[in-house]
């Protein structure tokens, strides 16, 4: 567990006056990342997106570590090659220090056109942390529909209208293929609690091979709400079960954040303007849907913690 | 015959792909990231294993992609690594992406480039498409005659990278130059790495006691001066490149410039080419001038950047030039070299020549001595004016 005084002392390496909306969850997740990691030297690498537009505008930049964006879908790949810079270097004395790497991407970046050198970055090893800030959609373009959108949500590319009502498929679950790569640390984790995130990436950085973390990041512009429940709507988002959080170290489950009493997904989609026209009375079914698959994938964590909870 | 000029050069034969990964295995960068691809697949396969046996200290990231390939060079070169690849056609077409990042964030890489034609349909023979389709990606572009060149290049590349900061190419026809085995003169492995000397980045992200960004997001107000000094770092690149070839030359006793001229003090008629058809056409001029027919050739060795202002010096007395392209533009005129050519006659007010545009050999389809000939041919009698020349391009050896 993450202890607040210690990690008051640790220095800030994501700095203000970057340009991210206020509200937005991909600042608090860089920050608390950062803050996770102490007075370790690192490198962060970004895919496209809010996230390094938003904190790097030349000649600026909010990074006090060494910030490397070069694509869309590369970030693993660019973390992997800066790895690997570093393993070479390190062996012939030319690097001394010992230095972690810190991929951020967002679900687009992540879940659809970079989860090619996602996979290939995991599976060959690479001692990197990948962090999907995940907010459901490209939010950077205008909010289109991506991998990780959840049904029933309008984007600007699945939208609600006579005949569709937003996006009618199940989101893909990636911290699942992140886990059956094997890799010692996949998991999931939301802005609304600080501990429960800063212990993740601490875990995740000591991991000796490749960690994946996948946080529930709210954008207030794709979910439409007010920029002051960014973190109450995230914890909704674990109390409903819609996202819970947990994690799989080194191949056992274990939930790391058990709601005391589950609330029906309504209170997490209700507050959103993006699932507003699934409370038009003809859309109940669709809301029984989302709580039933969610229902189902509840259960089927929990059974998974039973079978996977000891080496 | 290749001979050796360097006291301790030593002869050996290899392939083209053998010696640029002999090349590599001297010059022994840091990181080398690769995807398999034909007819590229052996130089890093050679590779692998020297790193597998411990001969070279490298790292080597056998990535999922050309794609993942050229980001990860890119990372490790960023990073302060010496970073190399190898591909080729569609893996060269992969990473076209991140080509311009490389070029963009002036990136001193080096990549071993075996041409080959591009799909569709799909070929792996040798054809210049693939590196044609990146000569405006802002990489230097250095072409390789046989292996000996492709040798020597590879080693020139490293030192004109790393001065120009700009990333580097160096190409071997597929299957002519990688698959065929020549006598080549290596040097002595102390000798390349003193020549190459050690890579001392000015920033690199490893270091942690001067963190920077890299690659942020540049707006209206700065993006087009980047562009700008990209563009001019690679006018620069032309000095630099004919620098490092006089080190070249006074340290391994081979000759080096930006392009070739071959019996072409006297010429009247004369072609224009890159790549191994050089030497056909070579052959086929001394039999010409054993005629007495004054042919003569010019060998581009780096089409990026376009030596225009010599080249046209070069070309302004002769009568008639055939630009044989190993690629075609698809752009409803001339394809890419004779475009080049005819252009910088032009902007140099030379409209004497007649200059003919040929396109052969896509997907490796044969060139020889008579198809040259036939060339040299054609280009004598409108040279005498005995017939007129053809404004459109001919296509050599194609059925229509």
């Amino acid at each position: 567990m993450a202890n607040i005084k210690e990690l008051s002392k640790n220095p800030e390496r994501v700095t203000g006056g970057h340009r991210l909306c206020a509200g937005c969850g991909a600042g608090i997740v860089a920050r608390q990342t950062l803050l996770a990691a102490g007075n370790t030297p690192v490198v962060v690498t970004s895919a496209t997106g809010c996230l390094e537009v938003s904190t790097t505008i030349f000649p600026y930049t909010a990074w006090k570590s060494s910030f490397f964006h070069s694509a869309f879908e590369n970030s693993a790949a660019t973390c992997s090659g800066i790895e690997a810079a570093y393993r070479s270097l390190k062996k012939q004395g030319k690097v001394t220090e010992d230095i972690r790497f810190i991929a951020f991407g967002g679900d687009g970046g992540t879940y659809d056109i970079g989860i090619q050198s996602l996979s290939g970055a995991m599976e060959r090893g690479h001692k990197i942390l990948y962090v999907c800030y995940n907010n459901e959609a490209y939010m950077n373009t205008g909010i289109q529909r991506s991998g990780a959108t959840p049904r029933g949500a309008h984007t600007t590319t699945a939208p609600s209208g006579k005949v569709h009502q937003g996006k009618e498929q199940n989101r893909k679950d990636l911290t699942e293929i992140m886990a059956a790569h094997g890799i010692p640390y996949a998991a999931q984790a939301y802005v609304g609690n600080w501990n429960d995130y800063v212990t993740k990436v601490q875990k995740a950085l000591a991991a000796n091979g490749p960690s994946f973390i996948n946080v529930l990041t709210p954008c207030r512009l794709g979910w439409a709400y007010k920029p002051e429940d960014t973190m109450t709507l995230n914890r909704l988002a674990v109390e409903t079960c819609i996202w819970p959080s947990y994690e799989v170290e080194n191949g056992i489950y274990k939930i790391n954040v058990k709601p005391k009493e589950k609330k029906p997904i309504t209170e997490f989609l209700k507050p959103q303007g993006r699932f507003k026209h699934l409370f038009k009375p003809e859309n109940a079914p669709i809301l029984e849907q989302i709580q039933k698959e969610v229902d189902a994938k509840w259960e089927l964590l929990q059974k998974k913690v039973e079978i996977f909870s000891k080496a | 015959m290749i001979k050796t000029v360097y006291p301790k050069g030593r002869l050996v034969a290899k392939t083209g792909n053998e010696v640029m990964a002999e090349a590599m295995r001297q010059i022994e960068p840091d990181v080398v990231a690769a995807y398999p691809i034909t007819p590229a697949t052996e130089i890093v396969q050679i590779f692998s294993q020297f790193v597998a046996d411990g001969i070279v200290k490298s790292e080597y990231v056998a990535v999922e992609s050309e794609h993942s390939a050229m980001s990860a060079t890119i990372a490790a070169s960023a990073a302060g690594a010496r970073a190399m690849t190898g591909t080729s056609s569609q893996g060269l077409s992969l990473m076209w992406e991140m080509l311009y990042i490389a070029s963009g964030l002036r990136l001193p890489i080096v990549m071993a480039e075996v041409n080959r034609a591009i799909s569709a349909p799909i070929n792996i023979h040798g054809d210049q498409s693939d590196t044609m389709g990146a000569r405006d990606a802002g990489w230097i572009q250095i072409y390789s005659e046989n292996s000996q060149e492709a040798y020597d290049n590879m080693i020139q590349a490293t030192k004109i990278a790393e001065k120009a900061k700009l990333p580097v190419l160096v190409t071997t026809d597929g299957f002519i130059i990688s698959h065929c085995m020549e006598v080549v003169e290596t040097y002595p492995d102390e000798d390349v790495k003193n020549f190459i000397g050690e890579y001392k980045p000015d920033r690199y992200l490893l270091d942690t006691k001067r963190p920077y960004t890299l690659g942020s997001i540049d707006l209206q107000d700065y993006y087009f001066e980047h562009r700008w000094q990209l563009a001019q770092a690679m006018r620069d690149a032309k000095d630099i490149v004919l620098e490092v070839a006089k080190d070249f030359e006074n340290t391994f006793g081979r000759k080096y410039d930006l392009y070739e001229k071959f019996m072409m003090d006297d010429a009247e008629i004369a072609v224009v080419v890159i790549g191994s058809t050089a030497g056909t056409a070579k052959v086929v001029i001394k039999e010409l001038r054993e005629k007495g027919i004054k042919a003569g050739l010019i060998k581009i060795r780096v089409f990026r950047p376009f030596p225009a202002e010599t080249i046209v010096k070069d070309l302004a007395n002769v009568k008639a030039i055939a630009v044989m392209d190993r690629s075609d533009s698809c752009s409803g005129t001339y394809a890419p070299v004779y475009s080049d050519v005819v252009s910088a006659l032009y902007a140099a007010g030379i409209t004497g020549p007649k200059a003919i545009n040929y396109v052969y050999g896509l997907g490796g389809r044969e060139i020889n001595t008579e198809h040259i000939a036939a060339i040299y041919d054609k280009l004598g009698k409108i040279a005498s004016g005995a017939e007129k020349a053809f404004t459109g391009i001919e296509y050599v050896n194609v059925r229509f």
